[in-house]
């Protein structure tokens, strides 16, 4: 796997190698000495147009787990306000003999330019771009769903038969395109509820399932996954939704739609979270609710994915 | 009475059969087979098809303001090495076309650098803002004469105001030329909203934006019966629109643009912003749709809609680059692609489309005439049979960012002459200075 980019373009093999390795990676973690060799002398570039600590501690620590050199580029702004370009940012980059570079951009589509311009050689990984997807987001949500589905016996599966259902902003939503390609992928029956305003017009040529209304979409079957997003409340001023009482009542997790969930439904988020938006305190601090272990798994999915992509890993096919 | 000029020997006129077209000063002098040559220097034009020299009623030229994208020396040297005998030049410059001055000012530097005639075309409203009528009739009664007016790049959205603009030109039979996009359904797009826009995470420009504005326009020009000539149609329901205004006896003339005609939206999939355009690259069915209403006549003209870049507004994240791209050089090859070869097209199809309709919207007798004897010498003559992947080798001007580039494209413009002078010959372009004093002898008649 030379880039990662999308989950879009994972082989289902590829896909559960990359969640095997996680694995290797998340029993590393476990040991007193945490520290791997593999990546000594390689240099890992975080380069970040948007703040994001949580993602970008992520990638640092699963870089020097792995000793790998760590530089971290903050380049807050678009490239326009800020006058240099990318194509500029990255030639720098290349100068300094990066081999590989993790980017998060407000633009869609900023890491696939940058893989296919010739301006860096290094591996790129998406780190989130714009509203077009979160790769990594979404390997660890399908990390934590299998370890929690499968425990000890997760190697080699997928999750075939699985359902998922995921709530929210989808249509402005890099997580949820990720998620719903790779859960695709494995074998997981997606279902997508949102007010229409919050969903791609085109929605119905994606591979899920569609509810408008929350109530109606639990009641016919309860998830074996419920996924919340994070509703951004600037929303409301430009029509998505009336304002944000309305849409928690209508779409958000409350107490009472978590307590009628049953005990084996896991509640995730891929944070930050509003409480009492999207999602009740309850149902975020309850044993169902995942969101932590998403934390700690987003390392050795990390992890794993530097270690593809920086040493070529002839066994994952993308 | 001047001398013989060109004897195009063995030319195909149009769809016709090969004849000889003799030229005289800028007229064309005689046609028939087996004419003297009578001293005029011989072009062996066997194979080739003649047709009037080509007319570009949207073209982006740029200067005054943008000289770093193209000038009007450039864009017509780009529109000579296309076929190009006539452009008209989009009011969006800096200063905006809205006043006699700049008007006068793009005429003049056409004609000093003689490639083509330019005629520019003036704004509709005050620096294309929306707000106030800018000066139409000083425009019209200026040197430049100006007959088409647009706020091209943005749309004349308030519906009081494009029906007080197509009101007031009727006084001097000016026709108001809109880009149709309605701007709170299109804020942020980036291309068209569909499937690959879900997909890619871009924001969407929907069709519904395009055809509630030519909706509306067409609506307005019955009502205040004035000329209406709606720019680059992007979708099969903007053809749909089109199609019942016409059997409705609507004056309204559309324009497609010669991207719009090949290329589709999955183009974006590689986030190259070579392919970020307005109105954006819409699905094939959309492609066909445009064809097939040109081929049936509701589409009445190709214009190119040539907007040029410097590199960096297009070597960057999809986002943050330029709408547009570069079209007069590769615009008959690409009709050649999507309408002679498919079979919707003869030779005088092409003709009527890219030249003598177009003159005939915007009003430039000079052009756009068939090739007959006393016809201006206004000829482009075109190889239909080369086919070869297209480079930066065929652009002429001043920005690279051509969509085609490494596309397999048939045609290529062998010879342009322009007011009875080659500015393209052999497939080259004539030197500047020569084709100069070439314009200036034909100004002092």
């Amino acid at each position: 796997m030379r880039h990662l980019l999308s989950t879009s373009e994972l082989s289902r093999d590829a896909a559960i190698d990359l969640l095997d390795i996680s694995e290797d990676m998340a029993a590393v973690a476990d040991r007193e000495n945490k520290k791997l060799p593999t990546l000594r002398g390689k240099t890992v570039v975080n380069l970040f147009f948007e703040d994001s600590t949580r993602t970008r501690i992520s990638f640092e620590a699963a870089a020097k787990r792995l000793s790998a050199d760590v530089i971290n580029f903050s380049a807050k702004g678009s490239s326009v306000s800020k006058g240099e370009s990318l194509k500029d940012t990255a030639q720098t980059l290349s100068a300094m003999g990066a081999d590989a570079v993790v980017i998060r951009h407000g633009a869609s589509g900023a890491p696939a330019v940058l893989a296919a311009s010739g301006w860096i050689d290094a591996g790129i990984i998406n780190a989130g771009d714009g509203t077009h997807e979160h790769p990594t987001q979404a390997l660890l949500d399908a990390f934590t769903m299998r370890r929690r589905l499968h425990g000890a016996g997760s190697r080699g599966k997928g999750l075939d038969g699985v359902s998922v259902t995921i709530v929210g902003d989808i249509v402005h939503s890099r997580v949820a395109r990720s998620n719903v390609w790779l859960l695709k992928t494995l074998g997981a029956e997606v279902r997508l509820v949102a007010p229409a305003t919050l969903l791609p017009v085109a929605v119905h040529t994606w591979p899920v399932t569609v509810d408008y209304d929350l109530d109606h979409a639990l009641g016919e079957s309860a998830p074996d996954v419920i996924m919340m997003l994070r509703i951004q409340q600037e929303r409301m001023n430009q029509a998505f939704f009336p304002n944000p009482r309305e849409y928690s009542n209508v779409w958000g997790l409350s107490n009472a739609r978590w307590i009628g969930l049953p005990a084996t439904t896991l509640v995730m988020h891929p944070g930050p979270m509003n409480r009492g938006l999207e999602i009740s305190s309850a149902a975020a601090d309850s044993p169902q609710s995942t969101i932590l272990e998403q934390v700690a798994n987003g390392v050795s999915v990390r992890m794993a994915t530097l270690y593809t992509v920086l040493t070529g890993n002839r066994e994952v096919h993308a | 009475m001047s001398a013989p000029r060109f004897l195009i020997r063995g030319a195909q006129i149009g769809s016709g059969s090969a004849t000889d077209i003799l030229t005289q000063g800028n007229v064309i002098a005689a046609i028939g087979s087996g004419l003297d040559s009578a001293g005029a220097e011989i072009i062996d034009a066997h194979g080739l098809i003649a047709l009037p020299g080509l007319v570009d009623l949207h073209t982006h030229l740029r200067e005054p303001g943008y000289e770093q994208s193209e000038t009007v020396l450039s864009g017509t040297q780009a529109a000579a090495i296309g076929g190009f005998t006539s452009v008209f030049a989009m009011a969006n410059t800096n200063p905006v076309a809205d006043t006699a001055g700049v008007v006068e000012q793009v005429l003049a530097l056409g004609e000093a650098a003689g490639y083509a005639t330019v005629r520019p075309i003036g704004a509709v409203t005050q620096g294309l803002e929306g707000m106030h009528l800018a000066e139409l009739g000083a425009m019209a009664s200026s040197r430049a004469q100006v007959r088409v007016f647009s706020d091209d790049g943005k749309c004349v959205s308030d519906p009081l105001l494009m029906r007080r603009a197509l009101e007031y030109v009727k006084s001097f039979n000016g026709v108001i030329a809109q880009h149709a996009q309605e701007p709170r359904l299109t804020e942020d797009a980036q291309m068209s909203e569909g499937e690959v826009s879900a997909r890619l995470g871009l924001a969407g420009w929907p069709a519904v934006a395009e055809e509630a504005i030519i909706a509306r326009d067409v609506l307005l020009a019955e009502h205040v019966k004035s000329r209406l000539h709606v720019c680059h149609l992007s979708t099969a329901g903007s053809v749909e629109v089109i199609r019942w205004a016409k059997a409705r006896g609507i004056n309204v003339t559309a324009e497609v643009t010669p991207h719009h005609l090949l290329l589709s939206e999955d183009r974006a999939e590689t986030y190259d912003a070579r392919f970020k355009v307005n109105p954006p690259l819409r699905r094939r069915e959309d492609v066909l749709a445009l064809r097939e209403a040109l081929a049936d006549g509701t589409i009445d003209i190709v214009a190119t809609d040539h907007a040029p870049h410097p590199s960096e507004s297009k070597e960057c994240e999809w986002g943050a680059a330029a709408f547009g791209m570069i079209g007069l050089e590769s615009a008959l090859s690409v009709v050649q692609e999507s309408m002679v070869e498919t079979g919707l097209f003869t030779w005088d199809d092409v003709a009527r489309v890219l030249s003598i309709t177009p003159a005939r919207i915007g009003g430039l007798a000079s052009h756009g005439q068939m090739l007959a004897v006393g016809a201006p010498a206004e000829i482009t003559l075109v190889d239909p049979h080369d086919r070869q992947v297209f480079t930066t080798d065929r652009l002429a001007g001043q920005s690279h960012n051509s969509p085609y580039l490494g596309i397999d494209l048939p045609g290529r413009v062998m010879w342009t002459i322009h007011q009875g002078y080659a500015t393209v010959a052999g497939a080259k372009l004539i030197a500047t200075d020569i084709i100069a004093a070439q314009a200036e002898e034909v100004r002092r008649g």
